[in-house]
C-alpha cells in the first residue's frame, strides 16, 4: 500500500464515517479527526519529500506506485508526486482544514454538507496525487460536480442560477479536456495513460505529431483553463463565488481553480510543448485581458465577494500568465503564486463569511468604522488585503515577483510589453483593497445594529490564525518551498524548450 | 435430427421452462377473493428468473459446456457474449419485476398479474432469439415475439386512455417499422439468394444499390426498436401512456438487445458497406442526442421526460456501432449495463413514488429531499450516473464508449456527443435540483417503501457505484468481444 493513496483513502474512510455518525458532535468530529490526520500526512510528506530530495532522490516523481486498472485500456492507478504536487497537497490539506471549523455552525444538515466537502476534498487530493491521464480527469470531475449542490442548497443569493451556471461552464470545459486526452492518448500510440511515459519517451521526434499537438493543446489547456478562470471563459468565477457558503468558497477559489492552473502545466503544456511554444502567445493574451480586467472589475464592485472574486480571476490570470511565460523562474512563481492565492483568498473568503454572518450586509457602503466593533477580525481583514496585494513579507510579494522577473527574461518585446501591463495589476489592485479597507474598517459605525455586534468565536479564531500563519510563514522563509518547487520545474521547463 | 442441438440454447429452454411453470402456476393460485390480493406475488417469477440467470451463466463457468455452438444448421448461434448479454437483459428483468410489485399488489390488477408475468418473459424469449439470431427468418420471428406482447403490455391499464392510446401508437408504428424491416431483408434475399448471415456477407457490395436500399430499410426497422431519431416519435407517448414498470423494461430491456443485434448484424452481414452504414449512423446519432436532449428539457412529466433522456442515451449506445470494433462491442455491452442499473434505479423511485402519492409531474418532487431524504439521494446517485459523473459507474461507460469511437476514428462526433453531456447534465440537474432545492408548499409526504423496492434500489445502488470501480466488469465483457 503507497501511503500517496492515503489522501484518497482518508476522505473515503471521513464519508464512511459521516454516512454513520449521528448527531452534529459526530459530525463535527469526524471531519475534524480526518482533516487533521490529512493536515498531518500533508506536513510528513513535506518533511519527507524535502529530506529524500536533500538525499540525492533525483527521479522526478517520488512514491511512484502503479496497479493496472482498466487492463485492455492501457488504464491504471499510477500515483506520485513532485515538488509542485507537494505544494498543492500541502495547500489544499491547510484549506479543507480551515474550512472545516468555518463550516462549524452551518445549518440546515450539516451531515449532508460535510459530505459533499468531503467528497469535493477527495477529488482535489486525488487529482494532485495521480500521474496517469484518465485519473486525473475523474478525480477532476469528482472535484466539480458536489459544488453543484454545495452552492445550490447552502448557498445565499442567486444561487440556483450561479450553481448551474458553474457547474456547466466547468463541465464544457471538462468535454473539451476529455477530447484532448484522447487526442494525447492515441497520438502517442494508446499505450500508456501515463503523463511521465508519454513525455519522456525515448530518442528522437515527440510522438505526436505537430499539427496534431496543434489541435489538443488548445482544447486541453481551455478544458483546464476554464477552472483557472481564463478570459473570456471566467465568468461562472464571480456568480459562484459570491453566491456559495463561506468554507466552498475557500475550498473553490482556493484549491479548486489550482487544479486549472496545476491541469494546464501538467497536460497541455508538459505533453505537448511543441504547441505550447507555437501557440501560448494566444494564451498569453487572454491571460493578461484576465489579470488586468480581473482588477478593473474589482474595483467597480461594491459585495465584498465580488470583489474578492474579481481579483482571484486577476491573481489566477497570474498563475497562467506565469506558466506560460515558459521560464522557469516565472513557473515557479506561478505555483508559488497558486499557493498564495489559495491561502490569502481563503482567508479572505473566510473573514467576509464571518462579517456577513453578524452584519447580514457584504455592501461596502454599508459598513463603516467596523474596526472598533470586531477589532480582530478588522485586523486580520486587513492583514489578508495588504498580503492580496503584494507586500513584502506576505506571501503575494515573492510570488508575483517571481512571476515578473521570470516573465521579464524573455527577450522579445511582446513578452515584455505584456509583463509591463500586467505588472500594472498590481497598482489597481492596491486601489481596490485600500478602498475597501479603508471604508469598510475605519471612521465611525454609525450604524446602530453593527454597535452590537461580538469579535470572533474561538473555532473562528483559530481558522484565521492558521491561514495567516501559513501566509507570513511563505512570506518570510520563502526559499525552502520555492526552491522546492523550482527543482521540480526546471526539468520540464527545459524539456519543453529543447522541443522547439 | 439430432436433439441435443436443443442443448445449445440453454438459456432460452429454461426461459420456457420459466414461463411455463408461472403459466401453470397462475392457473392453480387464483386470487384469494376474500382479501383481493394475488397469492401468486412477486416471489415466485424473481427466484425462478435468478436461477434461471444462474444456470445461464454455466456455459461460461464450466468448462464441461460448449459456449460457442449452432443449432438447426446455424440458424441459431449462441457466443459467450451473447450469453453475457441474456444475462444482463435478465438480471434487468429481475429488478423491473421487483419495480412492478407495489403496482401489482393493487386490487384491480390482482387477479391479471400472471398474464403480465408470461407476457413480459415472452417479449425476453424475443430478444433472446433475437440476439442469438444467425438467420434472417429467427431474426425476425424474435423482433415480432419482442414486440406483440409489448402492446399488450403497454394497454395493460384497462381503464386508463391513455394506456390504450400509447398501445395504439407503439403497434402501429411496430408493424410499420417491421414493415420497412421486411421489405429490406427481402431486397436482400433478392440480391443474395440466402437469408443466413454468414453466407450474405461475401456477396455484399457497396455498388450495390438495391443492397444499399436494403441497410437503409433495416436501420429503419432497428432504430424503431431503440427509438433512435427520426423514428423516435411514439417513444414519449408510449413512455407516459404505459404503466410505470411497462416504462422502465421498455427503456432498457428492449432497447439494450436490439442495440446489440444492429451491432451484431452490422458486423456479421453489412461488413462490406460498413462506411455507408457509418455515414447513416455519423447522422441519427447527431440527431438523436441534440434533438432528445432539447426536448428533454422542456418536459415537465417525469416519465415523458425520461422518454427524451432514454432517446438521448440511445444515441450514445449507439456510438459504439460506429466503425463496428471489438472495443466498441465492449462499450455498447458496458454501456447497455451500466445504463440498466442507473435507469431502473430511476423508475423504481419513480413507480413508487407514483404508487404511494400518485404524483408523476417533475414539479411535485420539489422539497422531496426533506421529506425523502434517502430516496432523493439513491435518486441523485443514479441520475448522475446516467449524466456520466465520477465515481458513478456512468462516467466509466461514457468514458469508454466516447474512447471507442475516438480510436474508430470519429472525433467531430465524439466532440458533438462530448458537448451533449453537458446539456444532458443541465436537465438530469433540473430534477437534482428540484428536489434538493425548489421549496414547496406540499411536498410528497414521507412514505416507506416496501421490501422489495427496497431490494431493487440496493441491487441499482451497488451497480451504480460498484460498476465502475471494479474494473472486473469491463474486463470482462472485453474477453469475448469481436468486430471488425
Amino acid at each position: 500500500m503507497n501511503f500517496l493513496s492515503l489522501f484518497v483513502l482518508i476522505p473515503l474512510l471521513m464519508l464512511l464515517g459521516l454516512w454513520l455518525a449521528k448527531g452534529v458532535k459526530a459530525v463535527r468530529g469526524v471531519m475534524v479527526v480526518g482533516s487533521s490526520l490529512l493536515l498531518v500526512l500533508a506536513t510528513y510528506l513535506t518533511i519527507d519529500f524535502l529530506a529524500q530530495r536533500a538525499g540525492g532522490n533525483t527521479a522526478e516523481m517520488l512514491y511512484q506506485a502503479s496497479f493496472t486498472w482498466f487492463e485492455p485500456l492501457n488504464i491504471s492507478y499510477r500515483v506520485g508526486v513532485d515538488g509542485i504536487s507537494v505544494a498543492m497537497l500541502l495547500l489544499s490539506a491547510v484549506i479543507v482544514f480551515t474550512g472545516t471549523f468555518v463550516s462549524w455552525k452551518l445549518s440546515p444538515n450539516l451531515k449532508d454538507y460535510f459530505l459533499w466537502f468531503t467528497l469535493l476534498s477527495m477529488g482535489v487530493f486525488g487529482f494532485f496525487i495521480s500521474i496517469d491521464m484518465f485519473m486525473m480527469f475523474m478525480f477532476y470531475e469528482i472535484a466539480l460536480i458536489p459544488m453543484y449542490l454545495l452552492i445550490g442548497v447552502w448557498g445565499t443569493g442567486q444561487k440556483e442560477y450561479s450553481a448551474m451556471k458553474l457547474t456547466l461552464m466547468l463541465m464544457g470545459g471538462s468535454a473539451f479536456l476529455m477530447l484532448g486526452i484522447f487526442g494525447i492518448f492515441y497520438g502517442a500510440g494508446g499505450q500508456t495513460m501515463n503523463i511521465l511515459d508519454i513525455a519522456n519517451h525515448t530518442g528522437g521526434a515527440h510522438p505526436i505529431d505537430f499539427a496534431g499537438q496543434c489541435i489538443w493543446f488548445p482544447l486541453t489547456f481551455v478544458g483546464f483553463g476554464v477552472l483557472g478562470a481564463l478570459f473570456p471563459f471566467h465568468t461562472w468565477s464571480p456568480d459562484g463565488h459570491a453566491s456559495a457558503p463561506t468554507a466552498v468558497s475557500m475550498l473553490h477559489a482556493g484549491v479548486l481553480m489550482k487544479l486549472g492552473g496545476y491541469g494546464c502545466f501538467r497536460i497541455a503544456i508538459f505533453l505537448l510543448p511543441e504547441a505550447a511554444n507555437e501557440l501560448n502567445w494566444i494564451f498569453l493574451i487572454l491571460t493578461g485581458i484576465s489579470v488586468v480586467y480581473g482588477a478593473m472589475s474589482a474595483c467597480v464592485q461594491t459585495d465584498l465577494k465580488y470583489i474578492n472574486a474579481y481579483s482571484s480571476v486577476s491573481h489566477c490570470g497570474l498563475v497562467l500568465f506565469g506558466i506560460l511565460m515558459l521560464t522557469t523562474t516565472s513557473t515557479t512563481g506561478a505555483v508559488l503564486q497558486m499557493l498564495s492565492h489559495g491561502l490569502m483568498t481563503a482567508l479572505f473568503f473566510a473573514l467576509i463569511g464571518m462579517i456577513y454572518g453578524r452584519t447580514h450586509t457584504r455592501d461596502v457602503r454599508l459598513m463603516t468604522g467596523l474596526m472598533q466593533i470586531m477589532p480582530f477580525l478588522g485586523v486580520c481583514f486587513v492583514i489578508a488585503g495588504l498580503a492580496n496585494l503584494g507586500l513584502p513579507g506576505l506571501s503575494g510579494f515573492v510570488a508575483e515577483m517571481s512571476i515578473f522577473v521570470g516573465s521579464f527574461q524573455n527577450a522579445d518585446t511582446f513578452h515584455r510589453v505584456l509583463t509591463v501591463m500586467a505588472t500594472c495589476s498590481i497598482v489597481v489592485a492596491a486601489v481596490y483593497i485600500l478602498r475597501m479597507v479603508g471604508k469598510m474598517l475605519y471612521g465611525v459605525c454609525t450604524d446602530e445594529h453593527h454597535l452590537k455586534l461580538t469579535d470572533a468565536t474561538w473555532e473562528e479564531r483559530f481558522a484565521v490564525i492558521c491561514l495567516i500563519a501559513c501566509i507570513a510563514g511563505i512570506g518570510l522563509f520563502p526559499s525552502w518551498i520555492s526552491s522546492m518547487i523550482s527543482d521540480s520545474v526546471a526539468p520540464i521547463i527545459d524539456a519543453v524548450k529543447q522541443a522547439i | 435430427m439430432d436433439y441435443s442441438q436443443f442443448l445449445n440454447m440453454g438459456q432460452e429452454l429454461s426461459l420456457l421452462a420459466v414461463i411455463l411453470i408461472l403459466f401453470v402456476a397462475d392457473l392453480f393460485m387464483c386470487t384469494d377473493r376474500k382479501s383481493g390480493k394475488g397469492v401468486l406475488n412477486t416471489p415466485l417469477p424473481v427466484i425462478l428468473l435468478t436461477v434461471h440467470t444462474l444456470l445461464g451463466l454455466a456455459p461460461l463457468v464450466c468448462p464441461c459446456c460448449v459456449a460457442d455452438a449452432t443449432a438447426f444448421g446455424g440458424m441459431y448461434v449462441s457466443s459467450n457474449m451473447a450469453i453475457v448479454v441474456k444475462t444482463i437483459l435478465s438480471i434487468g428483468t429481475i429488478i423491473v419485476f421487483l419495480t412492478a410489485h407495489e403496482w401489482l399488489k393493487q386490487p384491480e390488477m390482482a387477479n391479471k398479474q400472471g398474464e403480465y408475468y408470461t407476457l413480459t418473459l415472452f417479449t425476453l424469449l424475443g430478444m433472446y432469439f433475437m440476439v442469438s439470431a444467425g438467420h434472417f427468418l429467427m431474426f425476425f420471428i424474435g423482433l415480432e415475439l419482442a414486440s406483440v406482447p409489448m402492446t399488450a403490455l403497454i394497454a395493460y391499464s384497462k381503464r386508463s386512455q391513455e394506456s390504450a392510446e400509447a398501445a395504439a401508437k407503439y403497434i402501429l408504428t411496430a408493424l410499420f417499422s417491421s414493415g420497412l424491416m421486411l421489405y429490406g431483408i427481402s431486397l436482400l434475399y433478392g440480391t443474395t439468394g440466402t437469408l443466413y448471415f454468414e453466407q450474405m456477407a461475401p456477396q455484399i457490395s457497396a455498388t450495390n444499390l438495391v443492397q444499399l436500399a436494403a441497410l437503409v430499410l433495416f436501420i429503419g426497422g432497428i432504430g424503431f426498436k431503440i427509438s433512435l431519431v427520426p423514428f423516435h416519435l411514439w417513444t414519449a407517448d408510449a413512455y407516459q401512456g404505459a404503466p410505470t414498470a411497462v416504462t422502465s423494461y421498455l427503456s432498457v430491456i428492449s432497447k439494450g438487445a436490439a442495440a446489440f443485434v444492429l451491432f451484431v448484424v452490422l458486423y456479421k452481414v453489412f461488413a462490406p458497406i460498413i462506411d455507408q452504414a457509418n455515414l447513416l449512423f455519423f447522422w441519427i446519432i447527431i440527431f438523436s442526442i441534440t434533438l432528445a436532449n432539447i426536448f428533454a428539457v422542456r418536459q415537465k412529466n417525469i416519465k415523458r421526460f425520461m422518454a427524451f433522456s432514454a432517446i438521448s442515451q440511445a444515441g450514445y449506445l449507439v456510438l459504439g456501432v460506429m466503425g463496428a470494433t471489438p472495443q466498441g462491442m465492449t462499450a455498447i455491452v458496458y454501456y447497455l449495463l451500466v445504463y440498466m442499473v442507473a435507469n431502473l434505479g430511476v423508475f423504481l423511485i419513480i413507480s413508487i413514488t407514483e404508487q404511494r402519492s400518485g404524483k408523476l409531474l417533475i414539479s411535485d418532487y420539489n422539497g422531496f429531499y426533506r421529506t425523502n431524504p434517502k430516496l432523493s439521494f439513491l435518486m441523485t446517485l443514479a441520475l448522475f450516473s446516467l449524466a456520466g459523473i465520477p465515481p458513478f459507474a456512468g462516467f466509466f461507460s461514457k468514458f469508454f464508449m466516447f474512447m471507442a469511437a475516438f480510436k474508430a476514428g470519429f472525433v467531430v462526433l465524439v466532440l458533438i456527443a462530448l458537448v451533449n453531456t453537458v446539456i444532458s447534465l443541465y436537465y438530469y440537474l433540473l430534477i437534482v435540483k428540484a428536489m434538493y432545492i425548489n421549496p414547496s408548499d406540499e411536498p410528497i409526504p414521507t412514505f416507506k417503501s416496501d421490501g422489495y423496492t427496497k431490494l431493487g434500489l440496493v441491487l441499482c445502488t451497488l451497480g451504480v457505484v460498484l460498476i465502475g470501480i471494479i474494473s472486473w466488469f469491463y474486463s470482462y465483457i472485453d474477453q469475448f468481444s469481436f468486430g471488425l
